[in-house]
């Protein structure tokens, strides 16, 4: 088995942009859930329509980068608003089902043969990403030191993908200790007593959907760049993978979604990585490559199981501040 | 305690493991020799050309084919080639098969003239009758006209609504069977089960494994099925929610551990089965044609299975003892356990029937869309849907729901494309819960 190898990928997910886009994902989920305690099973909507707002908008109106950026915007805070209006006075378990079904439905709409003009259907779309590569200002070659060695282009994608996602904890910091992040907090603890206090409990769940909503979708633009636009990808095991980043980094808390990201995708990168080998060196020589890929998948949900039950709090949640009232 | 969990924990997984890989490891290799379609209508087709080089050092650039309706070529039918200036129409030999040879590489349109069919002969649903093909990197181009039995005769407007609404009934019904397990154990425990999709193809891969695999009688693989499937949903109580349970597990906290289940089991399932659809292939697809309907053996007896089932479910819940008792514990379970029913026993009777009804489910499923991993998980979010519209908790809800969402999902390809049925039922899940959110059945106190 060549270590070398399986542990230079495991790294390499460290700062990889889809660890940052499901870190981004999960910070959006974190104030969903983590904070203001609405139950989103919906965030894999988010990103669907954050990275097909973006890719429509460059494809098929030709679209700038920052008008295709505010493009993702807008369509995600739309959506929250759609999603939120019938859903946010519903009990907290019937705003799962909801929110699960719209993001089924985002999908079935964006795979449907009768849209393929603009969606590309089954096939998703690709080649909307140029703008973004264009204003990159490093310099041609590829650089990097160990494992982390890349070219221009995939720095450049890293480089923003994380920054966006250090902007986006430095917001949900300020944001928190904020008279407003007490309010939503106190939403979560109990809404009538937040009620009784005059604050409009109903606009406070759709601020703070909206805004966990347009870091969805910016998660999903920065998972896009490197890759093609895939309907496949936005299926409701997107949104269990974010919900176990974030119940593994620990929910209302400002690192977990970060560190839940990085753990989550080292792991996965590290079993597949040794299970590989083990069926290279004949070890494991009953089961095939794609079962091995399987048996991950088997560990992701056995892991969400025995966090849930053992450490709801995560790695560094605080047991006080975790939100499963109902 | 942690300790205790932890070992159940170990064991339940084990026994999944145990359940499915004894039985899955002959599936890898049978599954191999088994036939690759049971598709009546025949695919015709010469080996697609293999990449030639591109220079000619032959000169005939040749289009062809062979339309067949289900193994016999189909003789005389005309096929027309025109492009880049060339036209020629030839008909088709006593095999089917059509050539002709064009003077050069370039786009040519290539049309079948239908009404040279034979009676009772069109082409597939879906196809046209007039293709653009390229002759480019190749010397030689098959083209496919699929063709299919004549299924355009049943146009008409109230002749499709009329298929729609049984096909809805059928589909409606055999998602009650499922979505009452959903009910019954919301009802009583207050758990949201995302696993339950899982419960529904594991009955429908025990039936594949007894039925197509052992090659038992699909009577005796039904009755396995379900009697494990009754098992299964014993030992998701006896293993993981009756601890959790115990332990005060939260609510939403259990509803993310069967997230977590539901994703156990179904690469639980992916692992043993593998990713190919299986096709139950046991007999009982034999045409029965009543008026404008073309229906299935298995149909029809799966819609009378259904009733027939749900209609002794309707007597359990309202007139057995234990049925009484189980509405008891839905209602109020402190008050019930005050009067002396026995509330862990009624939990875990709800299970083994969920278990049960789901797994019957899922035999239906398999005879009427085939088997595959992720088959429960797919209609999941339909039986959420249907339990909710009906109102969560309330068992005849459930079936109202269920025959709701059938019927609306086969009813909306009416109007939509197909591969938007499923997303015009949770629509229609969505528009209810505004109007009114505790469902048809339901009561007001059950949200929030």
């Amino acid at each position: 088995m060549d270590w070398g190898n399986i542990l230079g990928n495991a790294a390499g997910e460290l700062i990889s942009p889809t660890t940052a886009a499901y870190a981004l994902a999960a910070i959006g989920l974190n104030i969903h859930f983590g904070y203001t305690g609405l139950l989103n099973f919906g965030q894999a909507a988010f990103m669907l329509i954050g990275a097909y707002a973006f890719a429509i908008s460059v494809l098929t109106f030709g679209a700038p980068l920052w008008v295709a950026v505010l493009a993702a915007f807008a369509a995600s805070i739309l959506f929250a608003f759609v999603l939120g209006i019938p859903t946010l006075r519903l009990r907290a378990d019937y705003l799962a089902i909801v929110t699960i079904a719209s993001a089924e439905i985002m999908r079935f709409v964006v795979t449907t043969t009768s849209l393929t003009n603009v969606t590309g259907a089954a096939n998703g779309l690709s080649n909307f990403s140029g703008g973004f590569y264009d204003i990159n200002p490093l310099p041609e070659g590829r650089y990097g030191f160990g494992p982390f060695v890349y070219s221009a282009d995939q720095w450049w994608v890293r480089l923003v993908g994380w920054g966006i996602v250090l902007l986006a904890t430095l917001l949900v910091f300020l944001l928190m200790r904020s008279p407003w992040g007490r309010v939503v907090k106190a939403v979560r603890e109990d809404e009538d007593a937040v009620r009784a206090l005059g604050k409009n409990v109903y606009s406070y769940k759709m601020q703070a959907l909206v805004l966990g909503g347009v870091f969805g979708s910016l998660a999903g633009v920065i998972f896009i760049l490197p890759r093609a636009v895939q309907p496949a990808n936005y299926g409701t095991a997107l949104t269990f993978f974010i919900w176990t980043i974030m119940l593994l980094g620990g929910a209302a808390t400002l690192f977990g979604p970060i560190i839940g990201a990085m753990i989550f995708w080292v792991v996965l990168s590290l079993t597949q990585g040794i299970l590989y080998g083990l069926i290279d060196v004949g070890i494991l020589s009953f089961i095939s490559t794609s079962q091995a890929g399987q048996i991950r998948f088997i560990l992701v949900g056995l892991a969400l199981m025995l966090l849930v039950i053992f450490r709801p709090q995560g790695i560094f949640g605080n047991k006080k501040e975790l939100s499963f009232s109902v | 305690m942690v300790g205790r969990l932890a070992l159940v924990f170990a064991s339940v997984l084990s026994v999944c493991f145990a359940l499915v890989v004894s039985i899955g490891m002959p599936a890898a290799s049978a599954s191999a020799a088994a036939p690759a379609s049971v598709d009546t209508v025949h695919l015709s087709a010469t080996p697609a050309p293999s990449p030639e080089p591109t220079s000619d050092f032959t000169s005939t650039f040749t289009v062809s084919g062979i339309i067949k309706s289900g193994d016999e070529g189909v003789e005389s039918v005309d096929v027309a080639v025109s492009g880049n200036g060339f036209d020629e129409t030839v008909s088709t030999n006593a095999q089917g098969r059509w050539t002709v040879n064009v003077p050069e590489p370039g786009t040519y349109t290539v049309a079948l003239d239908e009404s040279t069919l034979p009676d009772g002969v069109a082409l597939r649903d879906g196809t046209e009758a007039s293709k653009e093909i390229t002759l480019a990197q190749t010397n030689s181009v098959s083209v496919l006209f699929p063709t299919g039995e004549d299924t355009r005769q049943t146009t008409g407007f109230g002749e499709q609504l009329l298929i729609r609404i049984v096909a809805g009934l059928n589909f409606g019904l055999l998602l009650a069977l499922a979505a009452i397990g959903i009910t019954l154990i919301f009802g009583t425990t207050g758990l949201n089960n995302f696993a339950q999709g899982e419960m529904v193809t594991f009955g429908a891969i025990m039936s594949w494994v007894f039925g197509v695999l052992l090659g038992l009688n699909i009577v005796v693989a039904t009755i396995v099925a379900v009697l494990l499937g009754a098992v299964f949903g014993y030992l998701n109580d006896a293993v993981i929610w009756k601890p959790l349970r115990r332990r005060g597990v939260r609510l939403v906290q259990a509803m993310v551990v069967s997230i977590g289940l539901s994703i156990v089991l179904r690469y639980v399932y992916l692992f043993n089965i593998g990713g190919q659809t299986k096709t139950m292939n046991v007999g009982l697809s034999t045409p029965v044609i009543i008026g404008p309907l073309r229906l299935t053996v298995a149909t029809l007896i799966s819609m009378g299975l259904s009733v027939v089932v749900l209609l002794a479910v309707g007597y359990f819940l309202t007139r057995t003892r234990i049925g009484k008792a189980t509405r008891a514990v839905s209602d109020n379970a402190s008050l019930a356990a005050a009067s002396g029913i026995n509330v862990d026993r009624i939990i875990r009777i709800v299970w083994i029937l969920a278990g049960a009804l789901s797994a019957l489910a899922g035999v239906m499923f398999a005879l009427y869309r085939q088997v595959s991993w992720d088959m429960g998980f797919q209609i999941l979010l339909m039986m959420f849907a249907a339990v909710t519209l009906g109102g969560l908790g309330t068992a005849f809800g459930a079936l109202i729901g269920s025959i709701v969402v059938g019927l609306f999902v086969e009813l909306s390809t009416l109007v939509l494309p197909p591969d938007l049925k499923y997303a015009s039922a949770l629509v229609v899940l969505i528009l209810v819960l505004l109007v009114r959110p505790q469902g048809i059945l339901g009561r007001r106190e059950r949200i929030g």
